[in-house]
């Protein structure tokens, strides 16, 4: 009975979105209020309607009511309820819905925080909005339902993937959709004034937090990723470059790109078609990631359930949402002419640069994506795999961590480079300096790693530079801008020694041998079986010690789960603020308990992730600067004066 | 029409292709690519071996039917796909050689002291030239040499109990007067 509400709410969102897709539209062209005003409510209710659709599915896997055909594929009598709530978006039909209820999370957010907007403007934004929910509640109620029943139900279910029994892989899902879903907004919003005519400073301005959330909620969501890759997968990666990764990664840089030039366009009026057409790359390359992960062009770790007709729905969904909004926008092309004027030393220019960057980034990145597909459309084959992708990203990082500090210290519109290098040089010796100090300390390092090195110190010590010396006060989105700042710098030196000076040895161990390893005593005691919830482990125990001292007792296991045949390696690790050490296990070598084991020592992964972290605090702290929030009594303020003038 | 507008239509034209594109992919199947080298010779080959100091040419396999599995331990498939090409080595059907593709040595090393070597050699293509010349679309693939050294079958993607029973074993019967 469950399963047929669910079914029934789901249906009835699908009709709330067609509602919220059309109904204010048509008020907005035939210019009546009342159709405009339904927007608000149709968002409130089609978040309510598909919120208890989704509430439903994960009281159904709570129940364990294997008559429903997506539950008993992934969740069994013995998986643990944590698992079993997390299974609710664990493969292709409920993340869908997951992906959906958030869509209209962010809508009926639009609809509350839209205050300073015009009726007409709501009107709009919330329609695109609803076109967009409309689409996916049709892609998951046709094509991806997971309401079906299969009677009679089997006895027991089967099981959640085991590499998805995991804590990150409860959070991650939802807040990577978050970043996703949440680049809908400047999407919605560009287009809704694209369908005015008309994009002013309001518009932008309005659609910069909406920006920096999403991004925020992306930069996070793929730091977990990262970090479920890190120590889930058992080998020590913390990014593969795999088609998935790749699809979040994509508008993670166009929306990098977006923020940045949102800056220029709001504060200068340059750059809008630009903007534009950035908050159309950002969305769309949301949609063309989730058509890669679902489609089944190309192969991934992810594995997601993939189907061509799904492929084809998503495909069309794509080209309706990306087509019809470049579309728009060419036909709209003249009226986005920018009026700022500016001068090549500028600002604006520094600024344009980074978009550039970023997008030349996003575009390799897909590129190497796409590749083998390109080349199968000639005919050919061709593979890419992470040599291409490391050394790309790095060519476009290095120049990128030089203008950044510049693009700060420059000024609007007319600069002179010699003023910005005077004020930049005591900036410039103490990075010098710094780097020179990092280098002898952890000598020998190579040139990727210490131009590294020196990219991130250069950052770090320009934002700290710039705080200090920043005249008038220190606003939100200032402060939001420089945290973000140092997280790049954070990150730029995590990755350079994580990536160049880690250590890693594989041998043999018996029990009660012990291994030194830069410095670090590392005891093998030997491995035992355990029963542990619903799988079965070889439990590794490790003592490692520094100086005599004992610094941890690590625990790396190799899980059996009975429902799916592939052992899981499951690592241990000792985190810390300068190193991790990494141990996992290999297969048993003989009889007397000596296995292979594998011994990583990272240093300074943990910033990396921190700098990401950062970065994500930057952009929330950015986005709840006053001066967004202001804007509806200034609004009114300007209508009261042109009142009056009137 | 003016020239902004022909400029801003370029977006659309771009992103139409590559919807084309993606469409065309769609219709295929990644994993029934045909290999223009079917009944074909090996291409002419001489690469390190990953576990000894030898060279390994077309020389040294000559005689032999076997099966060479191109993996990396960059790629995510190959890890799925190793048990079963470690269950049939395991089998001693025809000998199983891999070619470790664009790959770092000490890595590839851990990779399969970690996951364990089902390997009888493996030669080393760490730029991936000499895949090229076997038309590697990506790892995992997995060609069927026969004795006289004319490739028989490829396999695109991971090795599973179907293809094996399906593809290679029969195969492996029709060929195997070629071993010497």
């Amino acid at each position: 009975m469950l399963a047929e509400i669910g079914q029934f709410t789901l249906a009835f969102g699908m009709l709330l979105a067609s509602l919220l897709a059309a109904l204010p539209l048509y008020g907005y062209f035939s210019n009546n209020e009342k159709f405009m005003h339904t927007a608000r409510p149709l968002a409130y209710l089609q978040l309510i309607f598909l919120l208890v659709s989704f509430l439903i599915l994960v009281a159904l896997f709570i129940s364990q009511d294997f008559s429903v055909a997506y539950v008993w594929r992934n969740s069994n009598l013995a998986l643990p309820l944590r698992y079993r709530i997390s299974a609710t978006w664990g493969a292709h039909e409920g993340s869908m819905l997951l992906w959906l209820v958030i869509q209209t999370i962010w809508t009926a957010a639009v609809a509350f925080y839209s205050k300073s907007l015009s009726r007409s403007q709501v009107a709009r934004v919330l329609s695109v909005l609803g076109i967009i929910s409309l689409g996916f509640t049709a892609f998951v109620f046709f094509t991806s339902n997971p309401f079906l029943r299969s009677i009679p139900a089997p006895f027991d279910g089967n099981d959640l993937n085991p590499l998805l029994q995991d804590v990150g892989l409860i959070i991650h899902p939802p807040i990577l959709y978050m970043g996703y879903v949440g680049m809908s907004v400047p999407f919605a919003i560009s287009i809704a004034a694209l369908l005015g005519g008309k994009i002013d400073e309001t518009w932008i301005r309005w659609s910069r937090p909406w920006t920096n959330a999403a991004w925020g909620f992306l930069t996070f969501g793929i730091v977990l990723g990262s970090w479920w890759a890190y120590y889930e997968l058992g080998w020590g990666g913390w990014w593969f470059w795999d088609p998935v990764e790749n699809a979040s990664f994509l508008p993670w840089l166009a929306g990098t790109a977006l923020i940045h030039v949102q800056a220029v366009s709001e504060k200068r009026n340059a750059f809008r078609g630009w903007t534009v057409l950035l908050a159309i790359l950002g969305f769309s390359l949301s949609v063309l990631g989730t058509f890669l992960v679902r489609s089944g062009v190309l192969t991934s770790v992810h594995a997601f359930a993939s189907d061509p007709k799904r492929g084809v729905f998503v495909l069309t969904l794509l080209a309706i949402y990306a087509g019809g909004a470049l579309f728009l926008y060419a036909l709209r092309a003249n009226k986005l002419k920018s009026q700022g004027g500016f001068q090549l030393s500028s600002r604006e220019t520094l600024l344009l640069a980074n978009s550039i960057i970023f997008s030349v980034a996003c575009f390799m990145v897909l590129l190497g994506t796409l590749f083998p597909l390109f080349f199968e459309a000639f005919g050919k084959k061709i593979s890419v795999g992470p040599p291409y992708f490391g050394s790309m990203f790095f060519m476009m990082m290095m120049p990128m961590a030089v203008l950044l500090p510049l693009g700060m210290y420059y000024r609007w519109q007319k600069d002179e480079l010699t003023r910005v290098l005077k004020q930049l040089l005591p900036s410039l010796v103490i990075t010098l300096v710094l780097a020179v100090v990092v280098w002898f300390f952890f000598k020998p390092l190579n040139l990727k790693a210490s131009l590294g090195v020196f990219g991130g110190a250069w950052v770090f010590v320009t934002a700290m530079f710039y705080l200090k010396d920043y005249k008038g006060k220190l606003t939100r989105a200032v402060w939001g801008m420089q945290i973000a700042h140092i997280g790049v710098a954070i990150y730029l030196f995590g990755v350079s020694m994580t990536e160049h000076t880690d250590f890693e040895i594989d041998s043999l161990m018996n029990p009660g041998e012990v291994k030194m390893v830069q410095g670090y005593a590392i005891e093998f005691k030997g491995v035992e079986v355990k029963q542990i919830e619903n799988y079965r482990a070889s439990q590794g125990h490790f003592v490692v010690s520094k100086n005599g001292k004992i610094v941890a007792e690590m625990n790396p296991q190799k899980r059996y789960y009975p429902k799916r045949g592939n052992p899981m390696t499951e690592a241990a690790i000792d985190p810390g603020f300068s190193r991790d050490l990494y141990i996992s296990l290999g297969e048993q070598i003989n009889d007397q308990g000596g296995w292979a084991v594998r011994i990583y020592i990272k240093p300074f992964i943990r910033w990396m992730w921190g700098g990401g972290i950062l970065m994500m605090l930057g952009g929330f702290w950015a986005a709840s600067d006053r001066r967004y929030f202001r804007h509806a009594k200034l609004l009114k303020q300007k209508n009261i004066d042109k009142y009056l003038k009137a | 029409m003016n020239k902004t507008v022909l400029k801003a239509l370029i977006p659309l034209v771009l992103f139409l292709s590559l919807v084309f594109l993606l469409y065309n992919g769609l219709g295929k199947d990644t994993r029934l690519l045909p290999s223009a080298l079917i009944n074909k010779p090996v291409p002419t080959f001489s690469l390190p071996s990953l576990l000894n100091n030898k060279t390994l040419s077309n020389e040294s396999f000559k005689g032999q039917m076997y099966l060479l599995n191109v993996w990396a331990s960059w790629c995510p498939n190959c890890r799925v796909e190793h048990p079963m090409v470690t269950e049939f080595a395991r089998q001693n059907i025809i000998p199983v050689y891999g070619l470790n593709y664009k790959d770092d040595d000490a890595t590839a090393k851990a990779w399969l002291n970690q996951f364990g070597n089902p390997y009888s050699d493996i030669l080393v293509d760490s730029k991936g030239l000499v895949g090229i010349d076997f038309g590697v679309y990506g790892a995992p693939e997995t060609f069927l040499i026969d004795g006289d050294g004319i490739i028989r079958h490829k396999i695109v993607g991971e090795l599973n109990p179907q293809n094996i029973q399906n593809e290679l074993l029969p195969l492996i019967e029709k060929y195997k007067n070629t071993i010497k």
